[in-house]
């Protein structure tokens, strides 16, 4: 187990060496230079354009930028932006209000996503088994800002029972609602998911052996099937961690969320790049670790899968 | 100019140079002191800045807020526009050249420094340095001694005669440069600056109406909160307790809390709400032009655009657009069919300036001169339209695009870029070989600021690069001007010169547009679009 | 057992000869008919299930009018837009009225089929083909093999294919066409599927078929190729058929966040996030585009689940 664990954690170098290779060379890529962008719709002086080209490395070649990039994690410095604050800054500043939004997200999936997917994988093929697929699938091809201007102007203005925007601070009762339109995204694929798996699960000879020894549905539902039908939900939720955290640029635009998303797209286009690579740095480090995570879960969640080979 | 983003994340880019600035009490009325004023602080709508807030690096509108109300200048701007003077005593020249500046006495910063000659000489040499590197270092450029080759730390045009006068030489006579000091890049700064920039850019002390509300009041992302400065001593006393500045990623979500009661006032309104927002505030909103302007740039370098041919094609192309329908349906009626190259806030500001019906929807005569172009050499390929597709140009690009193909007969779109910094490169290095969008906003109100700088030969922001002698030399005749009627005429007759040359086909004015709640009165939104916060009162 | 005059001495076991135990009918093969597969049970289910026809019926007119969209409508979808027509209520010839830029709706969405429809299918073939080739050989070979093609997986994955979407498009942005928005949207798509399947053909591999394969000296490619993969694929078809629907609709979220298609390129996408702005004056220009994606969109799902239900045995047996 220690061995495995040690073996994974030396694979995050490679991945995060590759991650912020190919994203420092995509942003790089970008047409348009960000300087001349700072002056907006004047023409700058040429002498100023220089000057501050050589501020940010932007004179340099692509690969030295991205040995600059690699010296400062070393020294700790990720750089500054455009406005003066050190991006280190930025990240404690943001990461904290979109992980408590994503993880109020997946809350909200594994609580309704998982129980609707359950109720319609034990009644197959019944009348709240076919609701149940066409109100995923439309949340699935209903653009995430339809549904979040939507549920914006319903229960924030109309009825008012949440705030219209995140107020200072990101409290968490604010995040309520954007967490909720977060979640309608994935909704559909974890309502199918736990459903397939459910189903299957359902079939199984300890399923079975549980309902002839005499055990009832209230037990066999939760101990047996449930919690050996979770492990796909589970990998799927994880793969898709990273998803909700910036799956949120629109999201967090539209409920005004000081967050990761909205950041990361702002340094985008405005060709921030050492803000864009710190935050897709970061956002690895978590992918990564959650999914290592998720990976030693499913000895928890399935004795028949062991990591000591 | 601003760009009003929707529902992005991103937004309101330092789409402009131009900076926003505060305006003031109507006319010489003034405001009154302390007896309306009450405790209450007034929440408004803004967007992060995108520099730190060092004045001379300071050219949007999320920095220029915060600026023009935590620094007072020598002169400020009330509503219509007018200068009038703030810190200075009075401003004097007698050739439009070498300009005598006397401050008034005991005016003192946050930080109980004097306000002093010093204070504004040392800001505006650091802001003129090349190794600065400040974004509206150009402000500097008429002052003698000035220089892009090389780094200057001190201008030899400024002269610190007494503690409370100095002196300002520029290169040529300009009679317009008064009316410019009331621009932020303008103001003093106090001996704490330069102790640590980049520390004072994080939390900047200033003279103006208010001040930070204590180290750290800059959430970055979040707010700014500003409390009333108890020691200002000038004409925009604050009649509320403070002015909490909120910022926000996209308008629409300032607008839902407006609708929520969560802000008090709203300096934008969303593309969503165009439509909608004078019936909703309706008594509690304002809808008229404002000092910018929006464009379509038609390099004579293009294809078919060049000499007698170009000629013709831009003014079919200007006859062949209905801006008043594109106003009305894609804008909602805010946004203002232009009659001319620069604002009608601005002084000097006509109708009917001769040579100004091309811009009048003609489709006849539009297909005619199309025709006629034609003849010189056949039309080929597709007309397209480049834009930035970051900000909200979509719709009335297509618009546009829609009304050539229906008018003229052919192929026209629009060419999205996706950011505005491609679409800003390509314009800057001369790669781009289509027309693109162009737009103003005004500095300062001068018509001269919305010709020099953008068709004058070789100007920093002649993006066409369109060149006319007879355009130069009136302006330079205008500029040299000292009485103020004298220049304005000149600057009509350059206008003159570009209807002939069309050098950009002008589309609209940008309209002020906001709205605000019902605990807030005397809302009054000052010639450059922004609300005059200052004289904002709010029930308790 | 009685002994008698055929069993030797000592002898424990009893062989019958062949004329004293005849075949019966239970014993007999019939060598006449096919021989039985996953793909003809498949087949053989899934042509009973209603919802398959359904499904394969509704795709079909889609296909149809993506790829003849003038036999449906005469009007041109990109020409002729009025804006006196603006948001326009439904007239003669025109049965869905008009967008913001005064264009028949009815037109753009038989015309925008072609484009939201490839999108959709080249992104789910990108991601099937790419998640099926690095999930199979990193599940089935395991080792150093699945390190390097997991972790191949992970660079993509971990850059959320939003965002990734946004700076690829910003940067191909003058070629922007169907093709490049959907490499654009697949290329950091598949390693979901990857890792799933990876995770089935894990399970799977140990099966009793595969270890009585590979005793029959099969190779180990064609293990992989005839029995593990098609015995692994069902979740696949699941997230496949769910990834279609999300590039259609990733289609409207890029042109919302100003990267999709050129304006004169009539998709679905693009005329949702057009109408957008005027969601609470004119919803009608939003909605009838919506619902053409929802209706495309669900004949997709529900053909993967006719098709994951018939692939899957034990879901099958239990009917």
């Amino acid at each position: 187990m220690a061995g495995y664990i040690v073996r994974r954690v030396l694979q995050v170098i490679p991945v995060l060496l590759g991650t912020t290779f190919l994203i420092y060379f995509m942003v790089f890529a970008m047409p348009g230079d960000p300087i001349i962008a700072l002056f907006g719709e004047k023409t700058p002086p040429p002498a100023v354009v220089e000057q501050l080209r050589e501020r940010y490395h932007l004179d340099q070649p692509f690969i030295v930028q991205y040995l600059y990039f690699l010296g400062g994690i070393f020294r700790g410095d990720l750089g500054t932006s455009f406005s003066g604050q050190p991006v280190t800054e930025i990240l404690a500043q943001t990461f904290p209000v979109t992980l408590r939004l994503a993880a109020l997200s997946v809350f909200f999936l594994m609580v309704a996503g998982v129980s609707v997917g359950l109720v319609s994988g034990l009644r197959k093929g019944g009348i709240f088994d076919a609701s149940a697929l066409v109100v995923s699938l439309i949340l699935i091809s209903v653009p995430i800002f339809v549904v979040g201007f939507v549920a914006q102007l319903i229960f924030g203005i109309q009825l008012g029972w949440f705030r219209t925007t995140v107020g200072t601070g990101a409290p968490t009762q604010d995040l309520i609602l954007p967490a909720l339109v977060l979640a309608t995204g994935s909704f559909a694929m974890i309502v199918r998911l736990t459903r397939a798996s459910v189903i299957e699960t359902s079939g199984l000879d300890f399923v079975r052996t549980a309902a002839s020894k005499g055990l009832s549905r209230k037990r066999i539902v939760p101990v047996h099937i449930l919690r050996n039908s979770l492990i796909p939900v589970v990998t799927y939720l994880a793969v898709d961690f990273g998803t909700l955290m910036v799956g949120a640029v629109v999201t967090e635009g539209i409920f005004n969320v000081p967050g990761v998303g909205r950041t990361v797209y702002q340094a985008i286009i405005r060709g921030e790049n050492p803000t864009v690579v710190a935050f897709v740095t970061v956002m690895v480090l978590i992918y990564l670790v959650v999914n290592l995570l998720i990976d030693l879960f499913y000895a928890v969640l399935d004795p028949r899968i062991r990591y000591a080979k | 100019m601003k760009i009003k983003r929707f529902g992005l994340p991103a937004i309101a880019l330092a789409a402009a140079g131009a900076l926003a600035l505060s305006g003031c009490t109507s006319g010489g009325s003034g405001s009154t002191g302390e007896a309306g004023s009450s405790a209450a602080i007034v929440s408004t709508n803004s967007t992060e800045p995108q520099n730190p807030l060092i004045p001379t690096n300071t050219n949007e509108v999320g920095g220029g807020l915060i600026i023009d109300n935590i620094f007072a200048g020598l002169v400020y701007y009330d509503a219509q526009g007018a200068a009038h003077n703030d810190v200075a005593e009075s401003i004097e020249t007698d050739d439009s050249q070498t300009y005598t500046i006397k401050i008034r006495e005991g005016l003192k910063f946050t930080n109980d420094e004097p306000v002093t000659a010093d204070s504004f000489v040392k800001a505006w040499n650091y802001g003129a340095a090349l190794d600065n590197a400040q974004l509206s270092s150009y402000f500097f450029e008429s002052i003698e001694g000035f220089s892009y080759d090389e780094n200057v730390e001190e201008m030899s045009g400024l002269t610190v005669i007494d503690d409370l006068t100095f002196e300002v030489k520029l290169k040529q006579p300009e009679s317009d440069f008064p009316l410019r000091l009331g621009y932020s890049a303008f103001v003093p700064l106090p001996e704490a600056a330069w102790e640590d920039i980049d520390a004072f850019g994080e939390n900047p002390i200033g003279n103006g109406p208010y001040m930070l509300d204590g180290e750290g009041a800059w959430k970055h992302n979040e707010r700014i909160d500003l409390v009333v400065n108890p020691d200002y001593d000038g004409p925009r006393t604050p009649q509320n307790g403070g002015l909490d500045v909120i910022l926000y990623a996209n308008v629409d979500a300032a607008y839902a809390d407006l609708q929520g009661g969560n802000v008090d006032v709203l300096q934008d309104i969303p593309e969503s709400a165009l439509g909608t927002f004078e019936s909703e505030f309706e008594g509690r909103s304002v809808n008229e032009p404002g000092a910018a302007n929006a464009t379509i740039t038609l390099p004579e370098r293009l294809p078919h655009f060049a000499g007698e041919e170009g000629k013709l094609r831009r003014a079919a192309i200007s006859h062949a657009i209905d801006r008043a329908e594109i106003t009305e349906v894609i804008y909602s009626g805010t946004r203002t069919p232009a009659k001319d190259f620069t604002s009608p806030v601005i002084d000097g500001y006509s109708e009917d300036i001769p040579g100004s019906e091309v811009l009048e929807f003609d489709v006849d005569l539009a297909k005619e001169l199309w025709a006629q172009a034609d003849a010189i050499s056949p039309w080929s390929g597709s007309f397209q339209l480049a834009y930035n597709s970051d900000g909200p140009n979509q719709g009335w690009v297509d618009a546009v695009a829609n009304q050539l193909k229906n008018n003229l007969g052919i192929d026209a779109s629009g060419a999205p870029v996706p950011t505005f910094a491609e679409l800003r490169t390509s314009v800057t290095d001369r790669s781009i070989q289509t027309p693109f969008r162009t737009g103003w906003q005004f500095d300062y109100p001068s018509m001269v600021n919305a010709l020099g700088p953008l068709y004058g030969t070789g100007a920093g922001s002649n993006d066409g690069d369109y060149s006319n002698p007879e355009f130069d030399a009136l302006i330079s005749e205008g500029l040299a001007a000292t009485e103020v009627e004298a220049g304005i005429e000149k600057f009509q007759q350059a206008q003159e010169i570009l209807f002939q040359d069309l050098p950009a086909i002008p589309l609209w004015y940008t309209n002020t547009a906001g709205a605000w709640g019902e605990q807030v009165d005397n809302v009054e939104f000052g010639w450059n679009t922004v609300p005059l916060y200052y004289q904002i009162t709010k029930s308790e | 057992m009685p002994s008698n005059a055929r069993t030797r001495p000592n002898q424990q076991h009893y062989v019958a000869p062949v004329d004293e135990t005849p075949l019966l009918a239970v014993d007999s093969v019939k060598t006449e008919g096919k021989p039985s597969n996953l793909w003809t049970d498949a087949w053989a289910d899934v042509r009973r299930r209603p919802m398959f026809w359904i499904s394969l019926a509704l795709i079909l007119i889609v296909v149809i009018v993506a790829l003849f969209p003038t036999w449906f409508t005469q009007v041109p979808p990109n020409n002729d837009c009025q804006l006196a027509n603006s948001n326009g209520a439904p007239t003669e010839g025109h049965p869905l009225g008009f967008t913001k830029q005064g264009c028949d709706i009815y037109s753009r969405i038989v015309h925008g089929a072609s484009t939201s429809l490839s999108v959709g299918l080249i992104v789910t073939f990108l991601v099937a083909f790419l998640g099926i080739v690095f999930g199979a050989f990193s599940g089935f070979y395991g080792g150093w093999i699945d390190s390097v093609l997991s972790r191949i997986g992970d660079i993509f994955f971990s850059i959320p294919y939003i965002l990734a979407a946004v700076v690829v498009m910003s940067v191909l942005s003058r070629y922007a066409n169907v093709w490049v928005i959907s490499l654009a949207i697949g290329l950091f798509a598949w390693p979901a599927t990857a890792r799933v399947l990876r995770a089935e053909i894990l399970r799977v591999k140990n099966s009793d078929f595969v270890m009585a394969a590979t005793a029959l000296g099969v190779s180990r490619f064609r293990i992989l190729l005839r029995h593990v993969l098609p015995n692994s694929i069902a979740p696949v078809i699941v997230i496949t058929t769910l990834s279609l629907a999300s590039a259609i609709v990733a289609e409207a979220t890029l042109s919302f966040l100003g990267v999709g298609l050129p304006s004169d390129t009539m998709s679905w996408g693009n005329d949702i996030s057009q109408a957008q702005t005027d969601l609470r004056t004119a919803p009608q220009v939003l909605i009838l585009p919506s619902i053409a994606l929802s209706i495309t969109v669900l004949s997709f799902i529900m053909l993967g689940e006719a098709l994951r239900d018939a692939l899957d045995p034990k879901a099958r047996a239990q009917r």
